[in-house]
């Protein structure tokens, strides 16, 4: 994985000095609340319902082991001995103190961590394939070109105060597992009909109040001029997207009013324009981000024999695991989604865990996902019954990845200041409620996702089942949709109708399923058999 | 009635007007009837105490004081998924004064 440079230390040591005098003037009362807010936040340090909240960038969610031990240690010297881990493959903290802020900045930078733009209207941390390196279906690595696009979106004075914030995905695979499409720009990696790898630019993408799938605007970018390309992207946006409505700020209300095909006829004469500029860093500096993420010394005679005859951890290989593009490794999902639990939150002592089988199982490298989980990418089948046993004991087994167990859920009102109504207690219910109920084998693949308010973090409109919880004359209310999906066949949710109470919106959640089960054809996930029957029998069981 | 909240700046801790502080127990919280802006521009230009604003609440028995919207109530009271970090984690039935 990618190491700092002198540079890079550099840049983040010098923000953590600033900081620190920041912190300080504010707590002698030399700066306004006012003046100090825009300053706290260009260090992720939020103001939520109990406390401060601190947000971490996590490189496309790539982690090594020694990155997460500091992480675990700020838990337990900083917070109240846990982390949450985020859909943005971030992690946050919920409960820093002012004075704490720049010590833990601090910590992280000794690890060449941060916190930088991961709030604001800047770009945001680059995400990307959490198999990026290790799955089977990959053209290239993609993570040499997030750190490129890392390196040049890290305090790009062009792009600070861009109209609203930007979110940048970059994969390399077939299948999407990032949301690509979702994102104010998602870039895929391909190759064209000569044989030459480029990249494919879809902007406009987004969730929130105004949920947009990002249209294809270039099938093909050498990847030569990735940034040159990403640069007229965001010059476009930045000098016509509205400033006057910030909910009409994002990037896909620019593609939308515009037009995909004026927006990219002005991307294109911007690229043209920017071509003869030369602002695409040298060949060199990229074959030295990709001399980092040169592959782990796999074991070439490592065995593909693996013993399933343990049924407990047959059923978590089943589910848990995805096949590797070296023999005889797999890659490993940690499950954040006990039943019960709460989605995405880890305890220190979980997170050194994971840190030290990282280390011992998994050349040195975690990832966090998405969906709110934990990736363990290069695991020998020979170490895997081990590790498991290891997961296990320490609560971190759930054998229930991609099911209707492994929600995806938001902070919400439990500690969020933007959040209309809880998240967390449904996503409890509900899996509580499949457990105990012995379908969540029987559904098969099936995500569910939600979000506590109209700024949808939970990705409620990617679900196969969202929900959205509301506001309704004081009292939380829960809106369902059916048929999202974030992956490759990207779609929408849609409001099936009235809301629920927080016991309601459980039982519907049921109903839906056992139309599923009734209805469904051989082979059809949730989402296939909603996609052909449609909404209405599904309304019927719920409202009924 | 109204009462006043904000967040402690050094600590972040969700704090209520009493009449002379500020104090982490929503039950010391006191009406200020017309008076909170007044308060309120005090207290800002006293820079200890960050995003302050009034709320509607009601008397609530021996508890003191009952925000009037659940939000308020989390925040006296601390996440309801977590019992064992509010302000009261001996008190199985906290959870039902926020809900």
């Amino acid at each position: 994985m990618y190491r700092y440079d002198q540079y890079d230390q550099a840049m983040v040591d010098t923000r953590v000095a600033e900081f620190r005098d920041q912190t300080r003037r504010r707590l002698e009362g030399k700066l306004t609340e006012d003046q100090f807010k825009p300053l706290r936040l260009q260090n992720g340090l939020y103001l939520q319902l109990h406390a401060y909240m601190l947000r971490v960038a996590v490189p496309y969610g790539t982690l090594n082991a020694a990155q997460m031990h500091v992480l675990a240690n700020i838990a337990d010297k900083y917070d109240r001995g846990y982390g949450h881990f985020t859909t943005r493959q971030n992690i946050q903290y919920n409960w820093i103190k002012l004075e704490d802020a720049p010590d833990i900045l601090a910590d992280l930078a000794a690890v060449e961590m941060h916190a930088i733009q991961t709030s604001g209207n800047c770009i945001r941390n680059i995400s990307s394939d959490q198999f990026a390196g290790a799955a089977a279906d990959e053209l290239i690595d993609p993570r040499p070109y997030a750190e490129l696009l890392r390196q040049w979106s890290s305090f790009h004075p062009e792009f600070l105060t861009l109209p609203r914030k930007f979110k940048i995905c970059v994969i390399a695979s077939e299948t999407d597992r990032a949301a690509m499409k979702l994102h104010d720009i998602g870039i895929r990696i391909v190759k064209n009909a000569a044989g030459e790898i480029g990249a494919a630019f879809y902007v406009g993408g987004g969730m929130g109040r105004t949920p947009m799938i990002a249209p294809l605007i270039r099938d093909f970018v050498p990847l030569d001029q990735l940034i040159t390309y990403s640069e007229a992207c965001l010059r476009v946006y930045n000098r016509y997207g509205r400033r006057d409505n910030k909910y009409k700020a994002r990037i896909k209300i620019l593609v939308h009013e515009l037009g995909k095909e004026e927006y990219t006829r002005q991307v294109e004469e911007e690229f043209a324009h920017l071509l003869t500029q030369g602002i695409e860093p040298p060949i060199a500096e990229l074959e030295r981000i990709m001399a980092h993420f040169a592959d782990p010394a796999f074991d070439t005679a490592a065995s593909d024999d693996l013993d399933l005859s343990n049924r407990d951890f047959a059923l978590w290989v089943a589910r848990n695991t995805v096949a590797h593009k070296q023999p005889g490794y797999v890659i490993a999902n940690i499950s954040l989604k006990p039943v019960g639990g709460i989605p995405g939150d880890a305890s220190a002592a979980q997170i050194h865990l994971m840190a030290d089988l990282a280390k011992e199982y998994s050349f040195d490298e975690l990832r966090v996902t998405h969906a709110q989980n934990i990736v363990l990418p290069h695991v020998r089948k020979a170490d895997l019954f081990t590790l498991w046993q290891k997961l296990e004991a320490a609560g971190l087994g759930a054998a229930n990845l991609d099911t209707v167990e492994d929600i995806i859920a938001c902070p919400g009102l439990d500690y969020c200041s933007l959040a209309n109504a809880r998240s967390i207690p449904v996503a409890q219910k509900i899996s509580q409620r499949f457990a105990a109920n012995g379908k969540t084998g029987e559904l098969g693949e099936l995500k569910l996702k939600i979000s506590g308010c109209i700024n949808a973090c939970g990705h409620h409109h990617a679900g196969h089942i969202g929900i959205l919880g509301v506001d309704k004359k004081g009292l939380e209310n829960y809106q369902l949709l059916l048929g999202g999906c974030e992956g490759d066949d990207t779609s929408l949710g849609k409001i099936t109708g009235p809301g629920f109470t927080e016991d309601g919106i459980v039982d519907a959640v049921e109903k839906a399923t056992d139309v599923y089960l009734a209805e469904r054809e051989e082979g059809e996930r949730f989402l296939d058999t909603y996609r052909r029957i449609g909404m209405e029998k599904f309304k019927e069981a719920i409202y009924a | 009635m109204k009462i006043l909240t904000g967040n402690d700046l050094k600590s972040g801790a969700v704090v209520w007007w009493t009449g002379q502080d500020w104090s982490i127990h929503v039950e010391d919280a006191v009406d200020v009837g017309d008076q909170a802006d007044t308060i309120l521009a005090q207290e800002e230009a006293a820079r200890r105490v960050n995003a302050s604003y009034a709320i509607d609440a009601e008397p609530d028995g021996e508890r003191g004081v009952r925000p009037a919207h659940i939000k308020d109530r989390i925040r006296a009271l601390g996440p309801t998924v977590r019992p064992d970090l509010t302000l009261k984690p001996a008190d199985p039935n906290a959870g039902n004064w926020v809900i």
